[in-house]
């Protein structure tokens, strides 16, 4: 296992930023076995990742399976503690504090996941499910807290005069803005949401990135998005961070990101996309990716991406670590003969 | 539906599946027609509980009886009647000729058997040729479907594989026989974006080698565009435009198709609000309304029109639309012609 490689020029933090991630490594040793002389196997979930996030913004993560996004989540929301780097969330730093303190401030994140059937309790009513959540931070009862509960209800589009239902009796949607709600019942400042539509319909995943859009800006959130999509992320994030195999390799405004996508992979993502044109369809050459990511237990030595690339690189320029740079003012990206073209030029710009 | 002048692979007429609930009688599928070539590719699409699934169930016989009950209709597959025959003939058909992928790979592969034991399983079961030879057949198959290490790897468990390489595995089984037809439902829904292009595609080269025609089930409009030579739109149990892809893409006429068209997500304009389809999906209980979707329908028409019964035009040649006021624009016009 080698020492942690390039990782200067991370994206600058200011302090007004709501969240700040450096160098964030999550690994799961898979344990040595007994007289085995090979060394002890990791698997590097997320490996060194930083990241801030300015308070009001969506920033939207992307990539596939197994790149580590979900676990780089529960790593901020220290559902799982990082094996090292540092989270600071308003300036403090979480992995710091005791599991007592953390629990005084995790009212201020909260997550929503990607399966409402199954992140619902099926034996409790809307009602309790709710009040259970507002009873974090607002220890109501009686009256105050049904009007609370009806109060958050009606901002995510449910009739209040259901709330003594059971999830089982609503539909797909319904059931994620019951989640939503209850992720907004302890007044949070971050909402982390985990591929939170990529279960629903098509129809229904409007209504819901809508319904989150909105929240986000009458309740000034700060958001993480989660999802293996990027038809879906490009709209509501300001930002976009694609995640490869444990790392970032390309980060920057949405737009900038959907139209200018530097590193092959973003590219090769963009271009899964499905047109909805016949003749477009029929007639573009779609970049499709070969075969599945490395496998984070033994990550190739050099750039991750390179077995998968189709850019032309020699084996020995495949070996070479990539380097994160600033290629554009607030676009980074990896590069890396594998990764980008033009490297020497990009590896140039982002040096000056 | 469809006045081709060779006798079609499949040919579903008037399709309805009832299920007795205690809730009522649910019309899950309620008089679907289609007819599908020998190698040609269709696309149904829909909501959720639009009866897109419930249409190739009934085909099969694989929709539970009860609370499900096939209440009229036809699905002659090679000329002969799917629902009329006998257990032992369905079952002479299902697996060999026609083949059904599904959504979710790890719920469809058996996690206690070796992967060889379940893709060698078609072939053995319809005598199709021994033990040593359909092990032969297993290999290629993987090979065929992208499988790295495939004389390895067949010796695995569904565990031990991801869920793109799980859903190879499902395409290899299903097509090892060699079948007409493929009913792929929902094949990419729980894959990532990258690995659903890897799959259609795999099903693209797949029908390609072996000439079979496949029925693509998605809710996805997105997905179908380049993929398929007819789409079928369904909506509450009943189809309501068919045409290919050109028609549907370029010349949608139903009121729910352009709703459909204009909520894919990667057409959408960042920055703006999403459009989404007002209303919800209607329930399939009670008496049947003249036409399902006139609660949600944008267009404007008056309680008499919304009265009116719908019926099913062919607008150009190979394109039907349901039409109705609450439907299409003009919906005069269409009737007159």
């Amino acid at each position: 296992m080698t020492a942690p490689t390039d990782t200067s020029p991370s994206p600058a933090s200011n302090p007004e930023d709501l969240l700040v991630l450096k160098d964030v490594r999550m690994w799961f040793p898979l344990g040595k076995k007994l007289f085995s002389r090979e060394p002890e196997k990791v698997v590097k979930a997320v490996d060194g990742v930083s990241l801030s996030i300015r308070p009001g913004e969506i920033l939207g993560l992307v990539g596939e399976s197994g790149c580590g996004k979900t676990t780089l989540s529960r790593a901020i929301m220290q559902l799982i503690r990082p094996t090292s780097g540092s989270i600071l969330l308003n300036g403090q730093e979480l992995t710091a504090l005791s599991d007592a303190e953390l629990r005084t401030i995790r009212p201020n994140f909260q997550m929503i996941f990607q399966d409402p059937y199954a992140s619902l309790n099926p034996r409790l009513t809307v009602f309790d499910t709710l009040a259970e959540a507002v009873r974090v931070r607002h220890p109501v009862k009686g009256d105050d807290l049904l009007n609370r509960v009806a109060a958050l209800m009606q901002k995510v589009g449910l009739q209040p005069d259901q709330m003594n239902k059971y999830p089982h009796e609503f539909s797909g949607g319904q059931r994620q803005r019951i989640a939503i709600a209850r992720a907004l019942a302890p007044e949070p400042s971050l909402i982390l949401a985990d591929e939170p539509v990529s279960a629903l319909d098509v129809s229904i995943q409007s209504q819901i990135l809508n319904l989150l859009l909105d929240l986000v800006r009458d309740m000034s959130l700060t958001m993480i998005f989660i999802s293996h999509d990027l038809s879906v992320v490009k709209f509501i994030a300001d930002r976009i961070a694609v995640m490869y195999l444990g790392k970032i390799v390309e980060l920057g405004e949405a737009v900038e990101i959907m139209e200018r996508p530097l590193h092959a992979y973003t590219q090769a993502l963009i271009s899964a996309v499905p047109h909805p044109d016949p003749e477009l369809e029929r007639n573009r050459r779609r970049i499709v990716l070969q075969g599945d990511p490395p496998s984070p237990i033994n990550p190739p030595e050099g750039c991750a991406f390179a077995a998968r690339s189709w850019l032309p690189h020699t084996d020995e320029q495949a070996r070479q670590p990539g380097a994160f740079r600033e290629v554009e003012p607030g676009h980074f990206v990896e590069v890396h003969p594998a990764t980008v073209e033009n490297y020497h030029e990009l590896l140039a710009r982002g040096n000056a | 539906m469809d006045n081709t002048p060779a006798s079609p692979l499949l040919e579903v007429r008037d399709l309805t599946t009832y299920f007795d609930t205690r809730l009522g009688t649910v019309r899950a599928v309620d008089g679907v027609s289609f007819s599908l070539q020998k190698g040609q590719t269709l696309g149904i699409v829909g909501e959720s509980g639009s009866g897109k699934s419930v249409t190739c169930y009934s085909m099969m016989k694989l929709v539970p009886m009860p609370p499900g009950r096939i209440v009229r209709g036809e699905a002659l597959f090679q000329g002969r009647d799917l629902l009329t025959m006998k257990d032992r003939e369905i079952n002479s058909i299902r697996g060999r000729k026609v083949s059904m992928i599904f959504q979710d790979p790890m719920t469809s592969l058996n996690p206690y058997l070796r992967i060889e034991t379940q893709l060698i399983e078609p072939l053995l079961i319809h005598r199709i040729c021994g033990r040593d030879e359909a092990r032969k057949k297993a290999l290629e198959m993987m090979d065929a479907v992208g499988i790295p290490d495939a004389r390895n790897r067949i010796r695995l468990h569904p565990h031990e594989f991801s869920g793109g390489m799980r859903q190879r595995v499902m395409i290899a089984m299903a097509l090892i026989a060699r079948p007409d037809l493929l009913i792929a439902d929902e094949p990419t829904t729980a894959l990532d974006v990258t690995v659903q292009a890897q799959i259609l595609e795999l099903i693209k080269a797949m029908q390609r080698e072996i000439g079979m025609a496949v029925i693509l089930i998605t809710h996805d409009l997105g997905v179908v565009s380049g993929f398929c030579d007819r789409i079928n739109v369904m909506y509450a149990g009943q189809v309501v435009e068919s045409g290919t892809a050109d028609d549907i893409f370029y010349d949608a006429r139903h009121a729910y198709t352009r709703a459909l068209k204009k909520s894919i997500p990667s057409t959408q304009e960042k920055g703006k609000r999403l459009y989404t389809i007002p209303g919800a999906p209607p329930r399939l209980v009670g008496e049947r309304p003249p036409c399902a979707f006139a609660p949600r329908s944008d267009l404007s028409f008056s309680d008499e029109e919304a009265a009116m019964e719908s019926r099913f035009v062919e607008v150009s040649p190979g394109h039907w639309v349901e039409v109705h006021p609450s439907t299409v624009e003009n919906y005069r016009d269409y009737l007159t012609a």
